[in-house]
């Protein structure tokens, strides 16, 4: 309860990372509230009259298939928040693993992580994803484009954790470590970890930032799982069957605003989170 | 330039490349052992119809490299020694379309809004952090903060839907889509250039709007640590004008990161230029990428996704040889 309270409290003094988690919470609460509110049925096609725009039967409106997009917007955003939370959790541990032996063991092991980091740094990862994800197309699933995503989103961790660790590791309380024979993995957990908590924390939420980016852009492009409604293919159906010039309004600027507040969300969560982690940054921001 | 540093990064290009094209060559054939190009092949020989004719050399051309007969390391080695020669075969969709020619005819249209777009972006997002950052600018400029933090947050193709919804939907400001109208001819004209420029606003629009939040963010972050330094009180305290010292002692040192940063995030900008372009049907490389994916065209997919890797690693080794014109302090000597 102190805690809590003292958290609060602090909230106030970062109000970035208060607006952002009260819109990230919202988000969450809106899937799983909704969830008990709408069949879940009614995302799947041909559930109900398409093309009808919002009313109070149909709030969101429905689209060319017959999705409730209300309904899709409850089914799909969670699904789309599972897939980043999967892919830049995923991110994170390699990063975590990788920036912590390279950072900390250094030597040939640290030449080459941090050249293979670089380079895969400058190479355009949404186009290799594309590459990757046209040829699994038939059978990717929410789990399959996570880990299709994972694959290239652990570099910018790996590389910002790395120099983390490097600075890390020549204070007095590390070497004292040291000194007092404690081993490479004891210290890495005991003194270097919990140390760098905020700061994991600020890069988990910019793996998650990035990977629903990336997933959307992958969906949106049609390389999505067909069959469930997520934020990225509810985009892909609209651009395909044009809802725009249609004047299907509401098919593509729902899913728009949900996706802005979750970025938005997401972004303010980060830059907070960091405000955290390097306090010396707080007069700056 | 020192030539042993020219010609590591040299070889580092190489080196990426290299790795791209075994990826685009291995994944497929990893894991479920089927081969798509194969498959898509069977099926439009086995479709017959009109060009039936095109199909079966397409299969017999494609069997002499990459038959199952041959060894994988063969067809790997085929493969190569086909890029070497930037010959990325016949597009699997559109035969007897070669997909060198259908990627060459969209370059040109998706390196133009490209340069625009950020060129426009970078200069603008730069000025606009550097005056959200200068403590004696108005109240109103320091308060851009808050739009520009949102509109970084937001993807580029989000914003452009909304951009096509208002600006050419609803006060039909700029056509719909596509980068010049049907009927016109294309050609050297003021006419038609004009007529491109009118579609291009559009999408180079939303790509500069989503680009100046991320530009601007960045030269504010390095601003606020360069108006803190000693040589800035000093030049304040030598009675130098506000506008010398803003561009002369903070906005100049500033700017390099900047510009290290606009090397680093190319990749993301082409990414992102990729989704704008299928936005508004615009006919450049992420279209046909697009229009590839649809109608499973994999060799054209390849072409595309290796013909940007390329040009990416191109343009990064390039950026790299101009630091240290740049910044005297970068010399690639160790």
């Amino acid at each position: 309860m102190e805690r809590l309270r003292s958290f609060l409290y602090y909230l106030r003094e970062n109000p970035k990372l208060g607006i952002g988690l009260g819109m990230i919470a919202v988000l969450i609460l809106f899937g799983v509230v909704g969830r008990l509110l709408v069949d879940p049925g009614l995302a799947q096609p041909l559930s109900t009259t398409p093309r009808q725009a919002p009313s109070w039967e149909h709030l969101f409106g429905t689209d060319d298939a017959g999705r409730d997009l209300l309904t899709v917007m409850v089914v799909g955003m969670p699904l789309t928040i599972r897939i980043g939370f999967l892919a830049g959790g995923v991110g994170l541990g390699l990063g975590i693993l990788l920036g912590f032996v390279s950072g900390y063991l250094g030597g040939k092991i640290d030449t080459v992580i941090r050249g293979t980091v670089d380079t895969l740094l400058t190479v355009p990862s949404l186009v290799v994803l594309i590459s990757i994800a046209s040829t699994v197309r038939e059978e990717i699933s929410i789990e399959l484009m996570a880990l299709v995503v994972a694959s290239l989103s652990w570099m910018w961790p790996t590389r910002t954790i790395r120099a983390q660790v490097l600075t890390l590791r020549e204070r007095a309380y590390v070497q004292m470590a040291k000194l007092n024979g404690m081993n490479s993995f004891e210290i890495i957990w005991k003194e270097l970890f919990p140390n760098l908590l905020p700061y994991l924390a600020a890069s988990f939420v910019g793996a998650v930032s990035w990977a629903i980016l990336a997933t959307i852009g992958l969906e949106a492009l049609g390389l999505g799982p067909q069959n469930e409604p997520t934020m990225g293919m509810t985009i892909y159906w609209a651009i395909t069957f044009s809802a725009l010039i249609r004047g299907m309004w509401w098919w593509w600027s729902i899913p728009i605003a949900f996706l802005v507040l979750l970025f938005v969300g997401l972004f303010l969560v980060a830059a907070g989170l960091d405000e955290l982690a390097n306090p010396k940054q707080r007069r700056a921001v | 330039m020192h030539w042993g540093y020219a010609l590591k990064r040299f070889a580092l290009f190489l080196l990426v490349i290299w790795a791209a094209a075994s990826v685009n060559f291995f994944v497929p054939r990893l894991g479920t052992g089927r081969d798509p190009i194969r498959e898509k092949l069977g099926q439009l020989a086995a479709s017959g119809g009109l060009r039936q004719e095109g199909v079966e050399e397409m299969v017999k051309a494609y069997q002499a490299k990459f038959g199952l007969d041959k060894p994988l390391y063969v067809q790997y080695f085929n493969y190569l020694g086909d890029l070497l020669r930037l010959d990325l075969g016949y597009s699997l969709a559109n035969y007897p379309a070669r997909v060198g020619q259908m990627i060459g005819n969209a370059m040109p249209w998706t390196l133009g809004l490209l340069l625009v777009s950020t060129l426009v972006s970078f200069s603008f997002g730069t000025l606009a952090g550097a005056l959200v950052a200068w403590p004696r600018s108005p109240r109103f400029l320091q308060g851009l903060v808050v739009p520009l933090m949102t509109l970084s947050a937001i993807p580029y193709y989000l914003l452009g839907l909304i951009l096509l919804y208002v600006l050419g939907l609803e006060l039909k400001l700029f056509p719909l889509s596509g980068g010049y109208a049907p009927g016109t001819l294309p050609g050297w004209n003021l006419d038609f250039a004009l007529e491109v420029l009118h579609h291009s606003m559009l999408p180079a629009l939303s790509i500069v709007l989503a680009a100046v939040g991320f530009w601007g963010l960045g030269m504010r972050g390095m601003m606020v640590s360069t108006v803190g330094e000693d040589y800035i009180s000093l030049a304040e305290a030598n009675g130098l004008r506000d506008r010398t010292i803003f561009l002369r002692y903070a906005v100049r040192n500033a700017f390099l990161p900047q510009f290290t940063a606009l090397g680093l995030s190319l990749a993301n900008v082409v990414a992102g230029q990729v989704l704008v372009e299928v936005v508004f049907a615009y006919p450049g490389v992420g279209t046909l990428l697009f229009q590839s994916i649809q109608s499973s065209d994999y060799t054209a997919i390849n072409g595309v996704v290796f013909v940007i890797i390329l040009s990416i690693g191109l343009v990064t080794m390039l950026m790299d040889f101009l630091y240290p014109l740049l910044d005297p302090r970068i010399s690639h000597r160790r």
